[in-house]
């Protein structure tokens, strides 16, 4: 058999959109081995999803009613037992939080060799993955020299699956043990409202690390006067507490779309374009002219931003701090 | 109460450097304690300055010279440490995710700790992997990319941080592996008391063996046989010259998009 069987995922009700990412990955792998492409739903309307999961490439689904919300102790058994029964070679999970959250148990269990976030796939006898490291800066193939493998895939990697498909839709019939059931979900919460929402501004200046201080902040957020944009951050200077949380840009904080995106010391790691990558216009301000924000860059400055900074803000007529 | 920290050096690559084979040239990296780890052992001193009868044990696994990253570990009010290494780690090429579960795993079992606490990735190989597979091979619960934590009797309510702003509360029973998220409190920088002290506290070094484990546990499937810059996509616009030079550019471009006005 050379199957491959892929996991959706949903949240409160609606498919994430990785889950229409998964079906490309997981046809594209499938097509790579000669095999047949599964894909599997767990918990929440399981119905209505197949619905919408049976899109081109998807040969079969599988519905697993368990539950209303992801809960990983249920992921683990079903996932187990349903693996058991399609005995695919490769199983392909989102590279998502909640991904993290069970894929790992998973391969432990089956004692199956796992890697995590993989940004290609290719079957050349082995499984031949690509996956980044030292953020972002470089790329390596791992090759797994294995009969089966799991795998996680990044967001956003791969198209969302369009056209309606032909799957056959079968529900599963999990055995959970309830006594394996060590981890309850009591409830969401949204965080980060508050004063200003950037996911409106057109024009955000952006500030990461790179401005080493709390009392810098000052600078960027002349220059953000100066330009009558909106200030908005990368994640460590929410975590340093000199931002609030509502001005985090990335996969754990907001999804902005301005006209212009400016990125003054900013890496650009995968969670933060996750955020920003929808900018119409990005511009970045780096010293790095290798760090992985120029990628998605449309203009940039190669240069210390605590040179640039004060001569763009007495361009546009402020006053540096 | 004890509460077993997980930590790991990670290297860090400089903004121009050279791939010498399957890994970026030596000279170009520096090493560092992991960031997400950083997180993870002000959480559990955290824990132990607040309730009595708490023991903070560190762990890693790594060559002599990850020994300054654990002490830093130390001076920030862990109260000992286990680094893992022996000529069989060392002849390894590197510990691919399930290697490192059964060396940690073999550790927590010693140990018995009521709570392991991981970062939620290391920095460098961005595997994310190693505290959920640690919990499993041990039996423990677990919770993934956890941003807060309150701990009872026989409990933990956590929040986990989603994507898009959501975080979810879950309540883990113990004992149990928590990863944790950068964020979740303000580490500490190392007092030089906390330096001195360091100094003198139990860091213990165990091979495989000691470990009641075998050569068989490096042996893996999973192996990396390249690395190379991406090819960049990018057409990426530079602006050259001085940097007020440069900030003239990028005005005009600004004003020639209308997004500013003058
Ligand atoms: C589950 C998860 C969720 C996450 N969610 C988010 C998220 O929502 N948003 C987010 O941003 N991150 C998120 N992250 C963190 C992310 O992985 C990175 O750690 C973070 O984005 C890095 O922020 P940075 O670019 O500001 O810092 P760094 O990566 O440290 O980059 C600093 C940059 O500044 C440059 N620089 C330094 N000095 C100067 C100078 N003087 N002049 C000009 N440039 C300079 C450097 O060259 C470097 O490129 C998440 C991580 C995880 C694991």
């Amino acid at each position: 058999m050379t199957d491959v069987l892929a996991l959706a995922e949903h949240r409160r009700g609606s498919l994430r959109d990785v889950s229409f990412e998964m079906i490309s990955a997981g046809r594209e792998l499938a097509d790579a081995q000669g095999g047949d492409l599964h894909l599997a739903v767990i918990g929440g309307d399981v119905d209505s999803f197949a619905d919408d999961l049976n899109r081109e490439g998807v040969d079969a689904i599988h519905t697993v009613a368990e539950g209303e919300e992801f809960n990983h102790d249920v992921y683990v058994q079903a996932i187990e037992q349903l693996y058991a029964e399609v005995a695919p070679t490769a199983l392909l999970i989102p590279n998502s939080v909640n991904g993290l959250d069970y894929a790992p148990a998973v391969a432990e269990r089956l004692d199956v060799p796992l890697v995590t976030d993989a940004v290609g796939l290719d079957r050349n006898g082995a499984l031949e993955v690509t996956r980044e490291m030292y953020g972002s800066k470089v790329a390596t193939t791992v090759e797994v020299d294995a009969d089966e493998v799991v795998v996680t895939v990044r967001p956003a990697e791969w198209p969302q699956a369009e056209g309606e498909g032909s799957a056959e839709i079968q529900s599963f019939d999990a055995d959970i043990d309830e006594s394996q059931v060590r981890s309850t979900v009591t409830g969401f919460e949204e965080v980060g409202g508050g004063d200003v929402d950037i996911s409106d501004a057109d024009v955000l200046v952006s500030v990461g690390r790179g401005i080493e201080e709390e009392e810098n902040i000052e600078l960027v957020e002349a220059l953000a006067d100066a330009l009558g944009a909106t200030l908005s951050s990368s994640r460590p200077i929410v975590d340093s507490g000199w931002l609030p949380k509502n001005r985090q840009v990335g996969q754990s904080g907001k999804v902005v779309t301005p006209k212009v995106y400016i990125a003054v010391g900013i890496s650009g790691a995968v969670q933060h374009v996750a955020g920003m990558k929808g900018s119409e216009t990005i511009v970045a301000i780096n010293t790095d002219p290798n760090a992985p924000i120029m990628d998605i860059a449309d203009y940039a400055i190669v240069d210390d931003l605590f040179d640039v900074v004060p001569e763009l803000i007495e361009e546009f007529g402020g006053e540096a701090p | 109460m004890k509460i077993l920290v997980a930590v790991k050096e990670v290297a860090e690559a400089e903004d121009e450097f050279e791939i010498d084979g399957l890994d970026i040239d030596e000279r170009y990296l520096e090493y560092d304690l992991n960031e997400w780890d950083d997180y993870a052992i002000e959480e559990a001193v955290q824990i132990a300055e607040a309730g009595d009868d708490v023991e903070v044990v560190s762990v890693t696994v790594g060559e002599e010279r990850t020994e300054e990253t654990i002490r830093m570990a130390l001076a920030k009010g862990v109260d000992r440490a286990i680094r893992v290494w022996d000529d069989t780690l060392a002849g390894a090429d590197s510990l691919d995710v399930s290697a490192k579960a059964d060396i940690l795993a073999a550790v927590v079992e010693a140990e018995d700790p009521d709570l392991v606490l991981t970062g939620v990735q290391a920095n460098d190989d961005g595997y994310g992997a190693t505290g959920v597979s640690v919990a499993e091979v041990v039996g423990y619960e677990w919770a993934a990319v956890v941003n807060e934590l309150e701990l009872d009797d026989d409990t933990a309510h956590v929040r986990r941080e989603l994507e898009g702003g959501v975080e979810e509360l879950t309540d883990v029973d113990l004992p149990a592996v928590l990863t944790i998220q950068t964020g979740i409190n303000e580490p500490r920088y190392a007092s030089l008391r906390g330096i001195r002290q360091a100094q003198s506290k139990p860091l213990d070094v165990q091979g495989l063996e000691d470990l009641g484990l075998d050569a068989s546990v490096v042996e893996s499937p999973v192996e990396r046989t390249a690395m190379f810059e991406p090819e960049s996509e990018s057409d990426v616009v530079t602006f050259e010259g001085d940097a007020g030079e440069e900030a003239g550019q990028l005005a005009e471009l600004l004003r020639d998009k209308g997004v500013v006005e003058g």
